[in-house]
């Protein structure tokens, strides 16, 4: 019993992750309808930023996590303004395209950094002794991942639930020329939806880092996984993402720790989202919580 | 007097002329028509107007601003206010909720004094309540306030948009086919709307229809638009009587 609340614990401390990875995605798709092919690259170097600040320029955890999701605030806030603010009106695909292209760049500059090649891991500065509850442990550095993961989803739920500019940002995802007439600029919520986006992806960034070590590879995949955790929740979904992502977690860790080993199969945990994904997919093709739009003819 | 002024505009789109050396002149307090075959370029006229479009040459000008590169939520905010032609509304949300959306560029109180939600905020939410509830008075939406806006009929959709635009508190409100599609009493309702927001609000009314019965009733001044071009423009007894006009509608006899 206590293995399966062990398999539980972990699982919700990755899926939360996952998550929070994932609403960064679900913001640019949801207000612009743009894929960012990107997003795996900005979180790692959210992560690479927070490390340099706190490692190399010695100023205290705390406070860079803090710097590091102000700066990667306004770095994608730029991404947005000189690459992507004179597509506005052309196709999609066009855009799509610029993200993979934003994606080479990135790539290239982190391998031009010692990053890209070597491994580095954050000082520890939580304590190193486990929680031990009945049995299940918790590391301190989860815990810490998990509140802030939820802190951070629950602000963004109330800036788009209560503040003037959330909810312009949501009037602009459900109609464009709608929100334009009543007076919002258009521009100006892509750029924050752009930010935001950054913001939290250098936040879920960070956390990897700190629990499983700086590697880009590791970063890189984080990046990836997004992409069936989005599917899953549907695309423009804020807590489609936040379920999808745990449901994520709770799947790789279950699998990994159940059927790794027996029958001789290894690293399940790889595999198995993707098929009960494919599997969910076959009923519900628009994502647990994707909008199915009828178009009345 | 003039509150908008558009001259000399043309709008290309690669070698298509959708408009070719407009001029329009609206007056202050009158209901001005914008009539013309499918295809003449009344809604990119339109469009040209609220920011959608911007001219190729030309300018548009609103009392002292200068509105032709002006994108749309600038416009919105000079006090020119848009119903469109295919719905644009937030289906998801309330009548209500719809209106009080459109109130979002009066809101002009700081996000500690809405944390605190007294004082400014409050009165300024207030306010924006009491506007509402006059335009749904107006509109006559009342039974619909807390409807889904997807869920209602085609008709009451409409008076939804142009209760939206009319929410922006304009001084000047285009109206893109507001009677499309709709039969004879709610046509008529929308007729009674616009004539009364001439008289009691004071707006002016730039109004492009196809029903050209109830443009040469409601209209104090007409525009026909042809291929882009003006080939007319007066007052509906003398666009009845222009020869251009009538071509245009009934084809040339040669």
């Amino acid at each position: 019993m206590s293995y399966f609340l062990q398999l539980v614990v972990s699982g919700i401390v990755v899926g939360s992750i996952y998550a929070l990875s994932a609403l960064g995605f679900v913001l640019i798709y949801k207000s612009s309808r743009v894929l960012n092919i990107a997003h795996g690259q900005i979180i790692a170097s959210g992560a690479f930023i927070t490390y340099s600040l706190t490692v190399w320029m010695g100023i205290p955890l705390v406070l860079s996590f803090a710097l590091g999701l102000c700066i990667t605030f306004f770095l994608a806030m730029s991404v947005e303004r000189i690459f992507l603010r004179r597509l506005i009106g052309e196709p999609i695909i066009s855009v799509i395209m610029v993200t993979i292209g934003l994606m080479s760049i990135l790539d290239g500059i982190i391998y031009l950094t010692p990053f890209g090649t070597e491994n580095f891991s954050f000082p520890p500065f939580l304590p190193t002794t486990p929680l031990v509850f009945s049995g299940v442990s918790v590391s301190w550095t989860q815990l810490v991942g998990v509140a802030l993961t939820a802190a951070m989803i629950g602000g963004l739920s109330w800036f788009f639930r209560r503040s003037t500019m959330g909810i312009a940002m949501r009037a602009v995802a459900d109609d464009q020329m709608a929100a334009m007439s009543i007076g919002i600029s258009i521009p100006k919520v892509f750029g924050l939806a752009w930010a935001l986006a950054g913001m939290s992806a250098a936040a879920a960034g960070a956390l990897i880092g700190n629990i499983t070590g700086l590697n880009f590879d590791t970063l890189h995949a984080f990046g990836i996984t997004v992409f069936p955790v989005v599917i899953l929740g549907g695309l423009d979904s804020i807590l489609g993402a936040v379920v999808a992502g745990i449901i994520m977690g709770l799947i790789q860790q279950f699998a990994a720790g159940y059927l790794d080993g027996s029958w001789g199969l290894s690293s399940t945990g790889e595999i198995m989202p993707y098929l009960i994904l494919l599997v969910i997919l076959l009923f519900k093709p628009h994502g647990l919580f994707g909008i199915h739009e009828i178009e009345r003819v | 007097m003039t509150q908008l002024l558009v001259s000399e505009v043309t709008l290309t789109f690669g070698g298509l002329n959708a408009l070719t050396q407009v001029d329009m002149t609206i007056a202050p307090g009158i209901i001005t028509s914008v009539i013309g075959p499918n295809g003449a370029g009344k809604t990119s006229l339109l469009n040209c107007i609220s920011g959608f479009y911007h001219p190729t040459s030309g300018t548009i000008a609103y009392g002292d601003h200068d509105l032709t590169q002006a994108p749309p939520h600038r416009v919105s905010t000079v006090g020119i206010a848009r119903a469109f032609q295919n719905l644009e509304l937030f289906r998801g949300l309330s009548v209500l909720d719809n209106l009080l959306l459109a109130r979002h560029r009066h809101l002009d109180y700081s996000l500690w004094q809405a944390l605190v939600f007294f004082g400014k905020a409050s009165q300024r939410e207030a306010e924006n309540r009491h506007y509402v509830e006059k335009v749904i008075d107006f509109m006559e939406l009342e039974p619909y306030r807390k409807s889904i806006v997807g869920n209602l009929s085609y008709g009451v959709q409409k008076r939804v948009e142009m209760a939206r635009a009319l929410t922006l508190a304009p001084q000047l409100l285009l109206l893109d086919e507001p009677m499309a599609g709709m039969n004879i009493e709610e046509k008529e309702d929308i007729v009674r709307f616009i004539l009364d927001l001439k008289k009691e609000w004071g707006v002016t009314i730039v109004l492009v229809e196809h029903d050209l019965g109830v443009v040469m009733d409601i209209s104090d001044a007409i525009y026909v638009l042809d291929f882009g071009q003006v080939i007319g423009a007066g007052s509906p007894a003398e666009i009845a009587v222009n020869r251009k006009v009538i071509d245009a509608y009934i084809g040339e006899e040669h």
